[in-house]
């Protein structure tokens, strides 16, 4: 990052402020819950002013928000609210309409050329994608590999490891997850909560610095549900990466969140501290949807 | 009935003709099958437009009149062909055409998720379809080869009309000298059925195997198992791979049990 870019960053954020100050009053509120000041690095995830649609329907509607460093981030919301979306548009899955994201400071869908910002192409997509992780709701393992290659595939290919280290790396990520045993399987010989721990293996053996999870446990069958949320709890817990997650599992949310963010069509409407948000929400809808759901 | 010289001097030489045209045929197809297949998922518009017309095309031509086309109007054009490979050459164009339509169809058919799960993890294009679409979508494809294979098989014996003296030459030239119609065609068709049944079997073994290697059980060998395998294994192939995709939890004394 050039200084240049710097100060051009810094600006995008005071017109944030600015544009924002002039939208709804739930808008403003949220920013400033979301912007403070960053306690355990600097900011590593923004959205600003970030539109989607599909056809009439817009999802997400100047969304703005961001992630700092280190933080566990738990996005909750009533179904259809845009937060797959959200996480779909991070892994470049989806691309936005109208707005910008950037991950680490660099834009994500945009490149900025002759002091211009352009669609970027897909070296500089991947670049930028490699700080991002993701796990998804149906696991999503590849079944013609067994699942110590299912891990390290990734790693040799994309990040050039040697096959010796990237073994390496996936026995300790599967002794995390427990399941050291089950390296020579394929996917489907697994079940669902192996599975599911296998692909956030699959995810961390990339050391990502943000691992998106997508109602990780949804998939599951109920019994199978506590063993996934303790490996990520362990994980949230033990290493300093940045999650955002989307999740039905209320408690699961309070344990492990720095920040929870409330959407509703296609906006935060609230945001803070677990605590604060389950216990004491302000807004009467994030009142009506937990008594909804807890 | 027919001579013994007769049987070695043509009907051998024959059969050996109509499995090399058959051989080089399909190589020659499953090249521009794979090329094109592929092609007409690029992200080019352009070169999506050349490979879905060259399908178009040739899909819609007739191997016979191709194949009078290249021997006959070819030559015109100052470029004489051996018959063999004006034969070969009709055939592989216009079976390969057919065979994008597989490539391109089992591709597709690879789930989505596979596809965003390789994005997911930074893989180029190339890379996915390398490691993830093409592994997939192999052992899908193996079925409609193999019916195609033996609709190329039938289809050689059109070079006997551009005098290629494959088993159905061989077995027109018989006809002619000793007037045994019944007999000499029956003797084709049994031929046709025999090499139609070997390429089956050895599809069915790769079919097989490509599909042990992606990690969906091989059916039980031998005897009748072997038989219904082609249509059994199918539905079990779609739910080891929906299984992957934990729709269905494969329930088992070894997948619950270990773990935590
Ligand atoms: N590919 C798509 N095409 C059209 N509409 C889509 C597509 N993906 C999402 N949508 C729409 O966008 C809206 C938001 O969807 P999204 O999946 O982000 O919601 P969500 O908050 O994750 O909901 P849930 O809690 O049910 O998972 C929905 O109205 C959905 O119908
Ligand atoms: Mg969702």
């Amino acid at each position: 990052m050039s200084a240049e870019t710097d100060t051009a960053q810094t600006e995008t954020a005071r017109t944030d402020t600015a544009q924002t100050d002039t939208a709804q009053t739930e808008t403003a509120q949220t920013l400033d819950a979301v912007a403070d000041p960053p306690v355990d690095g600097s900011e590593l995830i923004r959205f600003d002013q970030v539109t989607k649609r599909f056809g009439d329907n817009t999802v997400l509607d100047r969304l703005d928000f961001s992630v700092d460093s280190g933080k566990h981030v738990t996005l909750i919301g009533p179904s259809g609210s845009g937060k797959t979306t959200i996480l779909r548009l991070l892994m470049t899955l989806a691309t936005p309409d109208e707005g910008t994201i950037k991950v680490g400071g660099a834009y994500l869908t945009h490149e900025e050329r002759g002091g211009k910002l352009v669609r970027a192409g897909e070296k500089h997509v991947r670049e930028v994608r490699k700080n991002i992780g993701m796990v998804f709701q149906q696991f999503n393992l590849f079944p013609n590999m067994k699942v110590l290659r299912n891990i390290t595939e990734a790693p040799v290919t994309v990040l050039g490891l040697s096959k010796d280290e990237a073994e390496e790396r996936a026995r300790e990520l599967l002794e995390l997850v427990g399941l050291r045993e089950h390296v020579d399987k394929y996917p489907g010989q697994l079940s669902g909560g192996q599975q599911q721990r296998v692909a956030i293996a699959r995810a961390l053996a990339m050391r990502p610095r943000v691992l998106l999870l997508d109602e990780v446990t949804s998939a599951l069958d109920p019994e199978l549900v506590v063993g996934v949320l303790d490996v990520l709890r362990d994980i949230a817990r033990s290493t300093d990466i940045t999650m955002l997650c989307v999740t039905h599992e209320m408690n699961f949310a309070r344990d492990i969140s720095d920040q929870v963010l409330m959407f509703d069509s296609g906006r935060v409407i609230e945001s803070g501290p677990p605590q604060k948000i389950f216990s004491d929400p302000e807004q009467e809808r994030t009142r009506e949807f937990l008594g909804a759901v807890l | 009935m027919m001579s013994s010289e007769f049987f070695t001097t043509w009907f051998l030489p024959g059969i050996w003709i109509t499995v090399q045209v058959t051989v080089c045929a399909a190589a020659l197809g499953a090249v521009i099958a794979f090329g094109t297949g592929l092609a007409r998922g690029s992200r080019l518009w352009i070169v999506r437009f050349v490979a879905g017309a060259y399908f178009e095309v040739f899909r819609g031509m007739s191997a016979l009149v191709l194949m009078f086309w290249m021997f006959f109007a070819l030559p015109l054009f100052g470029w004489q062909l051996e018959p063999l490979w004006a034969g070969v050459s009709a055939l592989g164009l216009t079976y390969g055409a057919y065979g994008s339509e597989i490539v391109r169809g089992s591709l597709a058919a690879v789930p989505a998720a596979q596809k965003e799960a390789g994005i997911a993890l930074d893989f180029t294009r190339w890379q996915r379809l390398r490691l993830i679409e093409l592994p997939q979508a192999w052992p899908e494809m193996m079925p409609p080869f193999n019916n195609l294979l033996i609709e190329l098989l039938k289809g050689t014996a059109l070079v006997s009309v551009i005098t290629v003296a494959d088993m159905t030459f061989a077995g027109n030239l018989l006809r002619l000298g000793t007037n045994e119609t019944t007999p000499v065609y029956t003797l084709l068709l049994v031929l046709y059925f025999v090499l139609a049944f070997v390429i089956t079997r050895g599809m069915r073994m790769l079919e097989r195997r490509a599909k042990a290697g992606i990690g969906e059980r091989p059916e039980k060998r031998g005897g009748v198992g072997t038989k219904s395998g082609g249509v059994g294994t199918k539905p079990g192939g779609v739910g080891a791979r929906s299984g992957a995709r934990g729709e269905s939890l494969p329930a088992g004394p070894r997948s619950v049990g270990g773990g935590r």
